[in-house]
């Protein structure tokens, strides 16, 4: 038995990956949920906006270390990110004008409205594969490591190492940052405050003069920044692939509805719940248990609970278990 | 010009591009009959598929976008029922593989009972947390090692559990029944609640038979693909050696090989063409029945139609199954026009959205529509590509030879085809949303 060992064996594993992957989930539910609470549907383009953000921000990060720019330490693409923003924001406002704003204009059905998503998702998709092809990008520049596996032996004397990337810490870091930022937009500020009022009771903004293509056009540009900003976290981390994006919505839903879709601080639990059930439950546990546990009651297997080809199944399953049981979710979410 | 005629005309215009097809090799055509015949086949695939998506959007408003799951179920009923039977299989873990399936059924169906009967409380959270785990770890236990030693066997050809060695076409309802089952469980959850929710739900269930088929080898060899699988027709090497058939090919003029190639294919259009018939006949009744009218009154109207007694969530469901159990059948005929199952090709863009894009743009409501919509996309998704290229060549044709963003635009111009289908699905909604031949 080996407590300590078992325990950095486990932060390296399953804590560390599993905030970085929470933390990027999170961002990407905020931005679907509050699609959900100020327009009311769910936004199937999500995952091909955070593409586009990534795109913009790679090319920009291209461009900066052609002309020898760099963050030193800190990857390129940090440099690049405000400039994706502005370009992801550009594109969903022109989406609003062009696709959206028409459909609002005549109160279609949310169920219209996702279909229109869908479209523009299928555009978007078509764009961002047009511009830098289907392939797989990495993009990750600077120092790779905070703490690398062997100093922290070094360091600790311990058998286990425990290694957190740049990209994990900036991720963490990141979210954090922007989500204060944004529960201080949306609490303090009085566009914030008009956009919360809108979101609860529509009529009653109405009457009390917020005008709502004003609250739209904020919600689209926060939405964009959050999208950009999720997607260079996760394409950082990982690497970047279109259909990784467009993958990446199931997990983002899952996480938005397990929250409470409507919900922001809901889309911050469902991430870190959805990620860590995905991580501990594909994680293979045996080494952690070998530490753990008197060698007796060692275990033989892996002791995973399902192939990692499943994290799909996980935040699906848990998905299915939140609708069953609390389709509002566990914060409280909008209508079912 | 009456509303019919212009119908008509529309259906007339598929026909003659695929004669086109056929015929001349200008523009983007190929002047192929082959290729006109694969995507004719293609095309009548994709309209049941329609027929299947129009009757949960166009008759009850159901958005669905599992469709590729249910299509790639069709292909997995094909390969379990269509290839021979491995004895070998079942003596060594093929028993045991569905013992535990069957084990891991029951812990679902007993946890379903708990959380129904047992009163809420702390009890019933602990009975139904160990009933869950226990169940499991017992479905685990049995299931590894059987996965294991039936993938043991012949694995560069076999692997697998193997198929019931029946006749193909029994596949075809085969596959309708084995999706129309996904379809009960995930509506039996997701239906009744809002309706993005059944979207999210389905999208869900199709990554996830994806991942399923994928990786589960002992199931249909995930990527390893099954080939080879039975066809209904003869094969083009049997018909080239079969000494009455060059006869008579030669009568019509023809080269074996092409004689024989587009036999097999027109052999699969006449097929098809028969299913389809059969498929758009029952969902025109339905749709003219009181039941179609029904499901109408509830599409427009589902307050009102549950004061009248219409229990709603029901007959959602029911036809949430059947209009999933037609994915099925297409996905069944899919494979068997391939005669390969290879989980790797299911590509959500290609097997979901793009059939949405045909119900959209044939006319949600009408068979008809969803029938034309599925021949005319199929025949753009695939022309599309050529057309790009033909763009792209046009617009870089002033610029240098050689130049690097003359380079990536003819590269990209295959990608023309999602953003094209994007386009024409947000115009279609937006211009005319009731479609080219919309509800009556």
């Amino acid at each position: 038995m080996d407590l300590l060992n078992a325990l950095v064996a486990l932060t390296n594993f399953v804590v560390v990956p599993g905030l970085a992957y929470g933390s990027q989930l999170a961002l990407g539910a905020l931005g679907v949920t509050l699609i959900y609470g100020i327009l009311r549907f769910s936004n199937f383009a999500h995952g091909d906006t955070m593409a586009f953000g990534a795109m913009v921000t790679i090319l920009i990060t291209w461009l900066f270390q052609s002309m020898g720019i760099s963050a030193g330490p800190l990857p390129t693409a940090l440099l690049a990110l405000p400039f994706g923003i502005l370009g992801t924001i550009g594109l969903a406002l022109l989406t609003d004008k062009t696709v959206y704003r028409f459909y609002r204009a005549q109160k279609a059905k949310p169920v219209i409205f996702v279909m229109v998503s869908l479209g523009v998702m299928f555009m978007m998709n078509g764009i961002v594969r047009f511009i830098i092809g289907p392939g797989d990008q990495r993009f990750a520049d600077g120092e790779r490591f905070i703490i690398k596996a062997r100093t922290f032996k070094q360091m600790t004397g311990l058998n286990e190492g425990l290694a957190i990337k740049t990209t994990q810490g900036i991720t963490v870091i990141t979210a954090i940052i922007v989500v204060a930022v944004l529960f201080w937009f949306l609490n303090k500020t009085r566009t914030g405050k008009s956009m919360r009022a809108y979101s609860d009771n529509e009529d009653l903004a109405l009457l009390s003069g917020i005008n709502p293509e004003r609250v739209v056009m904020y919600t689209w540009m926060i939405v964009a920044a959050l999208a950009t900003i999720a997607g260079v976290l996760y394409g950082l981390d990982k690497s970047f692939k279109p259909f990784t994006y467009f993958q990446l919505l199931l997990p983002i839903f899952a996480s938005a509805i397990v929250g409470g879709l409507g919900n922001p601080l809901g889309a911050i639990a469902g991430g870190f719940i959805i990620a860590f059930s995905e991580v501990t439950i594909t994680y293979a546990w045996k080494k952690v248990l070998n530490y753990g546990l008197p060698d007796s009651l060692a275990p033989d297997g892996l002791v995973q609970l399902l192939s990692t080809d499943y994290k799909f199944a996980v935040s699906f399953a848990i998905l299915i278990v939140v609708l069953l049981f609390k389709p509002t979710g566990l914060f409280k979410g909008k209508a079912v | 010009m009456t509303e019919t005629m212009k119908h008509t005309l529309l259906f007339v215009f598929v026909g003659v591009m695929i004669v086109l097809e056929g015929m001349t090799d200008f523009l983007f055509f190929s002047g192929s009959w082959n290729s006109a015949l694969v995507i004719l086949n293609m095309g009548l695939i994709s309209a049941i598929m329609a027929i299947g998506v129009n009757i949960q959007w166009g008759f009850a408003g159901l958005f669905n976008v599992g469709i590729m799951g249910f299509t790639a179920l069709g292909g997995l009923a094909v390969v379990l029922v269509s290839t021979p039977v491995i004895p070998a299989a079942w003596s060594s873990g093929g028993i045991s593989i569905v013992m535990a399936l069957v084990m891991g059924a029951l812990t679902v169906v007993s946890a379903v009972m708990i959380t129904k009967f047992l009163p809420a409380g702390k009890l019933r959270t602990a009975v139904l947390l160990a009933v869950l785990i226990v169940g499991f770890f017992v479905y685990r236990a049995i299931f590894d090692p059987a996965v294991g030693s039936v993938e043991a066997i012949n694995p560069a050809l076999q692997g697998n559990i193997g198929g019931l060695g029946l006749p193909v076409l029994l596949a075809w309802p085969a596959g309708g029944l084995l999706a129309a089952g996904a379809a009960w469980l995930i509506g039996k959850t997701a239906l009744g609640l809002r309706s993005d929710y059944l979207a999210i739900a389905t999208l869900g269930i199709a990554e996830i038979i994806i991942a399923v088929l994928k990786n589960e080898d002992w199931l249909s060899r995930g990527v390893k693909n099954v080939v080879g699988l039975p066809r209904p027709l003869p094969y083009e090497v049997d018909l080239q050696n079969d000494p009455g058939f060059v006869e008579r090919a030669a009568g019509f003029g023809l080269d074996p090989v092409l004689a024989s190639t587009i036999y097999v294919k027109a052999g699969y259009a006449l097929m098809f063409t028969a299913v389809l018939l059969a498929l758009l006949w029952m969902a025109q009744m339905a749709l003219k029945s009181p039941w179609g009218r029904m499901m109408r009154a509830i599409r427009d109207n589902e307050t009102a139609a549950e004061a009248m007694g219409k229990n709603v969530t029901r007959r959602h469901l029911q036809i949430f199954v059947l209009g999933s159990a037609i994915c099925g059948i297409a996905g069944a005929m899919m494979t068997t026009l391939d005669s390969q199952m290879t989980p790797g090709t299911y590509n959500p863009l290609r097997f979901t959205f793009l059939i949405w894009v045909m119900v959209i743009v044939g006319g949600s409501g009408n068979n008809f529509g969803a029938v034309l919509g599925g021949m005319l996309i199929w025949f753009f998704w695939i022309k599309v590509e050529p057309m790009g290229i033909l763009l792209m060549e046009l617009v870089t044709s002033g610029m240098a030879e050689g130049s690097a963003l003359k380079a990536h635009l003819l590269e990209s111009a295959s990608h023309m085809r999602l953003f094209t289908m994007g386009l024409i699905l947000l115009l279609v909604l937006r211009f005319s949303p009731r479609g080219l031949i919309p509800e009556k």
